[in-house]
């Protein structure tokens, strides 16, 4: 049993003005039995027009699973179980996705929304040529453009991405692993959506590569103004190029605030922790601190903050309450900021009956 | 390219060492059934004849076995597969030839409506899983379980015996000559339909579950979640993306299992009497006729290999990985 | 000795992305204990099988003791249909047919099971050694193996045992396992191949273990679960093979087994006479065991690649909450307002929702 927050979900939050995309109160489970298991529950995020959100946390975090759910694109065992996922046109229509029926959800992808997959080893069909893939996700919305034209336009998207437009015939397997992450972004912008997800699309490439693809995608975003929800595990890359980022943890959001202030203010005793792992490139030496023990069996979650066996500043009340998202308590913060901390949330803390413990140092710098 | 020529060069040693493999045997087995049978028939036999036979039998014990291997390469690349002794004196080349045509066209034509059929089975089976055609699965256990000739029994019993729909043996209306009018082709077409069904239905299973298995693994594979991604038609990814890249298995499962619906199919001729190729081996092994039985042998593998090729020749096709040069 | 479980439990659930979702998500929707050999034992299609096959296996034992009649002993009851002293009726010399199926069991098992343990063992001997050798040895077992499996079996055994001067039954299991050995190496050696390549076998070699203990230890228990199908198939062909040349009229000299009794009932016209309880019952007892030997198979299949696993739950169960499990569509239930998770109260409002469409300013 869980206590969630009474301050509920948000309420006190600024909401994001001109949102693209807001997922709220999204819960999913993994498996049909009677005993599931709850990966994601109650998560809110919200994408602002135009904006780069990046969303980070560890392996088995949700991160993923959160944009699958989002797009209804998960795999079985996956079920949704609740919560709204609200879509706001250009011309200011909202839709929620998880309502649409088959037609109508075929009909919004790719069209409002892509996906740039993971792995792009695998994302491609082997037996069709890239041009073909390309076009065919083009006339699936397009019907009154003709092949020719199809694989103009695919030519064109890859000279976009950086790629010979006499590539367009050759297979998945003549292509090296940048190249087909390329191909990927290119196929995903065929439509020109408004709504760009990325999931971790440098992770299988070397370091050079990365850059490379990461300046493409800023490059991208400033001429076509799509908004992009960047996923991936390596927070350092995110500071770069997102304005916003979102931290998970366990199934659910523990921060979200501008990159910068993720950075050099967090709030959270996970983003915070996060942070110290990585070595700086220069300044004084440190010593590198991790965290000790590893991420919970979220088939054995007990009540509480998810991350309490693993922090520092935990204390009595977050064994029984689970932290809700709210403005940190620390004077001066950005009011766009979030944090599920229960050292920042007083009144939920009293609430419950517990002694509030005040905010940290480490977790309240200027 | 050279994914076919890799292939064809070990069809070729494929059949070297069938060819081998029947040099040996005879000159393996106790005793010698084959002089006796030359000397039953003594004058009757041309020089000609006596030497072929020699050749592939090794009769001659004075000539060494290279030399033995090299004369019975000689013999056989010069189309010479020896006289049969059952039907005297009739070569075993002319026989294998007028049987040939009609197991190919019997056990050709029911395959491919079976893997036909069986695959486009297998894709809806498993495109749509956790339906009540899941349920179609111990069905067809039963039935691939069942030997081919059983099948074939219950169904001469059935539609034969009993309802006396079909024919129970042979190939064509006896009464008929030979040719290519109307009648003639009919009574074929109607004197092939049970043993084709009974080898469709007997074999549909194994294609069936093998397609449901592999568009199943493949359904799992991240680029059909991407084409659902992009917001194809249904049908576009379960057959674009789905069931294009399952078959691909499925196709080279198929030639390799063609040893194996070949033999079934001879089973099927000897219930039926049909006179293919399969039918003459029976024969051939109940008169102990050993030429004719290594000339049914060697045909039958050189028809299984030119089938192996021409299933190479559409997995290329179908699959670009293959044309990868270097 | 390590035997490495993601082998059997490798496609767990992993995210689209195809990164398995580490340390958090069970394999399988049911309770998650640890994998071990019982999860075989809990597939139903398994035990079915395991169970025909035991009652044949306890048939071929006993036989000779239960069976009613000496199978060769011939009656004056001539083509007798089925009646209280010939339950299955009698043949064309008046001898039982139900004793000679008893009897003929053991036949059929004992060719079966030696013609198979010999095939699985020469398979996995060739498999296992060309997938771990690698290079020229490699290469050569490999072609061994495929022109055995191109080279027609039923022909090949046909003419070695027609030209052989007498051939019982366990000559023709050699001949069975000599011809059909091919298709268990290949699978075999793929496996072996793509275990070579991991860490741990790695990590022996860095260790000094000698190639022979390696294979012993560390590969071989990896592959019991393949070894297992292919022996499955591999009886289940030699049964097919032997009753079909028993059918023919090659190889089982005196002994009796389900093909003979199928091939007098075919020489002696019963079709044409209508003595279907001649023909009929042998054929059924084929049908069966090699149906509860695929059974049995299928349980491996599903246990190694649980994929093929219809996800654990009755279709029943699935369609009454609304969800249909689809790739690119994830089921959509909603909880109704105020329901704890995981409680009953579940409303499934999935793919018919009207469109809903609302005006922000």
């Amino acid at each position: 049993m869980t206590l969630t927050t009474p301050a509920g979900h948000g309420s006190a939050l600024v909401p994001v003005k001109d949102p693209v995309l807001e997922i709220r109160n999204l819960s999913v489970d993994y498996g049909y039995d009677a005993d599931p298991v709850h990966v994601l529950r109650d998560v809110s995020l919200t994408l602002g027009r135009g904006e780069v959100l990046g969303l980070a946390g560890e392996s088995g975090c949700g991160k993923s699973t959160l944009a699958y759910a989002a797009t209804r694109l998960l795999p079985p065992p996956g079920l949704i179980t609740g919560g709204e996922v609200l879509f706001t046109d250009r011309d200011g229509t909202t839709t929620d996705i998880l309502r649409l029926n088959d037609t109508q959800l075929r009909a919004s992808r790719w069209q409002d929304l892509a996906i740039v997959f993971q792995g792009a080893m695998n994302s491609l069909n082997p037996v069709f040529r890239i041009g073909r893939q390309i076009a065919d996700g083009i006339r699936a919305h397009r019907p009154e453009v003709s092949q020719q034209e199809a694989l103009e336009r695919s030519a064109e998207l890859l000279e976009l991405v950086g790629i010979s437009p006499d590539r367009l015939r050759s297979y998945p397997h003549q292509l090296s692993g940048g190249m087909r992450q390329r191909v990927m972004i290119a196929m995903a912008l065929a439509l020109d959506p408004q709504v760009l997800i990325m999931d971790e699309p440098t992770t299988a490439l070397d370091v050079v590569m990365q850059r490379q693809i990461v300046e493409q995608i800023a490059d991208l975003r400033d001429r076509l103004g799509f908004s992009v929800v960047f996923i991936t595990h390596d927070v350092s890359l995110l500071i770069e190029i997102a304005d916003r980022i979102a931290i998970m943890y366990a199934g659910e959001i523990v921060e979200d605030a501008p990159a910068l202030d993720i950075y050099h203010r967090p709030r959270h005793p996970y983003s915070s922790a996060l942070l110290h792992s990585f070595p700086p490139l220069r300044g004084p030496r440190r010593e590198l601190s991790g965290i000790p023990g590893s991420p919970p069996d979220l088939a054995r979650l007990g009540a509480g903050c998810p991350f309490r066996d693993r922090c520092a500043f935990a204390f009595d009340a977050c064994a029984t309450v689970d932290p809700g998202l709210t403005i940190p308590d620390v004077a001066g913060d950005d009011p766009r900021r979030a944090v599920a901390c229960l050292r920042h949330d007083a009144a939920a803390v009293r609430a419950a009956g517990f002694e509030p413990q005040p905010v940290p140092v480490e977790l309240s710098l200027r | 390219m050279r994914f076919i020529g890799r292939r064809l060069a070990f069809y070729v040693i494929t059949l070297w060492a069938a060819v081998t493999i029947n040099f040996f045997i005879p000159r393996l087995m106790p005793g010698d059934p084959v002089k006796a049978l030359i000397a039953k028939n003594q004058g009757r036999i041309s020089t000609d004849a006596m030497d072929s036979l020699y050749a592939l039998f090794g009769l001659d014990q004075q000539v060494p076995l290279w030399q033995q291997y090299l004369d019975y390469w000689r013999t056989l690349l010069s189309g010479d597969l020896g006289v049969s002794f059952a039907y005297f004196p009739t070569p075993v080349s002319d026989l294998i030839n007028q049987a040939l045509p009609w197991t190919v066209g019997l056990v050709g034509v029911a395959t491919i409506i079976s893997f036909v059929i069986g695959t486009l089975i297998g894709t809806g089976i498993g495109w749509r899983r956790g339906t009540w055609a899941d349920s179609l699965l111990p069905i067809s256990t039963f039935f691939s379980a069942v030997p081919y000739f059983w099948l074939a029994l219950i169904a001469i019993f059935v539609f034969s015996v009993t309802l006396g729909w079909f024919p129970a043996s042979g190939s064509y209306d006896r009464s008929l000559v030979p040719g290519w009018s109307w009648e003639f082709v009919g009574s074929v077409i109607y004197y092939g339909t049970l043993p084709a069904l009974t080898i469709v239905i007997s074999s549909i299973a194994g294609w069936i579950l093998g397609m449901r298995n592999m568009v199943v693994t493949v359904s799992s594979e991240d680029y059909v979640t991407v084409a659902q991604a992009k917001g194809l038609s249904e049908r576009a990814v379960r057959t674009g993306y789905a069931a294009r890249n399952a078959v691909l298995p499925q196709v080279s499962s198929f030639a390799l299992s063609l040893g194996f619906i070949v033999g079934g199919t001879l089973i099927m001729e000897m219930v039926f009497s049909y006179q293919g190729i399969g039918f003459m081996l029976f024969n051939a092994v109940n008169a102990k006729d050993y030429p004719l039985m290594q000339g049914c042998f060697l045909v039958i593998t050189i028809a299984v290999l030119v089938a192996n090729i021409l299933a190479d020749f559409v997995y290329a096709a179908l699959d670009p990985r293959t044309r990868q040069e270097g | 000795m390590t035997v490495d479980i993601t082998l059997i439990e490798e496609d767990q659930v992993t995210g689209p992305s195809g990164a398995p979702m580490t340390g958090v998500m069970p394999s399988v929707p049911r309770r998650r204990r640890r994998p071990g050999r019982f999860v075989f034992l809990r597939n139903s299609k398994a035990v079915a099988g395991l169970v025909i096959l035991g009652f044949f296996t306890l048939i071929a034992i006993v036989g000779p003791w239960i069976a009613p009649y000496d199978p060769s002993a011939q009656s004056d009851d001539i083509l007798q249909p089925p009646s209280w002293e010939h339950w299955m009726g009698t043949t064309h010399l008046g001898q039982d047919v139900l004793s000679q199926l008893i009897v003929g069991t053991r036949g059929v098992m004992v060719v079966g099971f030696v013609a198979g343990i010999l095939a699985t063992f020469i398979g996995v001997v060739v498999g296992v050694t060309a997938g771990f050798i690698g290079g020229v040895g490699d290469e050569s077992l490999s072609a061994l193996s495929n022109i055995f499996l191109v080279i027609p079996q039923l022909p090949l055994i046909i003419i070695i045992a027609g030209q052989l001067p007498s051939a019982g039954g366990l000559t023709v299991a050699v001949v069975i396992a000599v011809t059909g050995w091919a298709w268990g190496a290949r699978v075999l050696r793929a496996q072996t191949l793509s275990l070579r390549k991991r860490d741990f076998v790695e990590a022996a070699r860095a260790n000094g273990e000698r190639t022979w203990r390696i294979v012993m230890a560390e590969i071989l228990p990896n592959l019991t679960a393949i070894i297992a199908s292919g022996f499955v198939g591999t009886v289940t062909f030699a049964v097919l093979s032997l009753i079909t040349l028993a059918f023919i009229g090659i190889g089982s000299g005196g002994d009796w087994n389900w093909g003979t009794i199928l091939f007098w009932a075919q020489s002696q016209l019963a079709l044409q006479r209508g003595a279907w309880w001649w023909f009929i019952p042998a054929g059924l007892c084929i049908a069966l065991l090699g149906m509860a030997l695929t059974l049995i198979n299928f349980g491996i299949d599903e246990f190694v690649n649980p994929r093929l696993r219809s996800t654990g739950l009755h279709a029943r169960t699935l369609r009454k909450r609304g969800i249909r499990p689809r790739i690119g569509f994830t089921p959509v239930v909603h909880r109704a307002p105020g329901a704890e998770a995981g409680t009953a109260a579940s409303v499934a409002r999935s793919t018919s929702a009207p469109f809903a469409k609302e005006d922000r300013a």
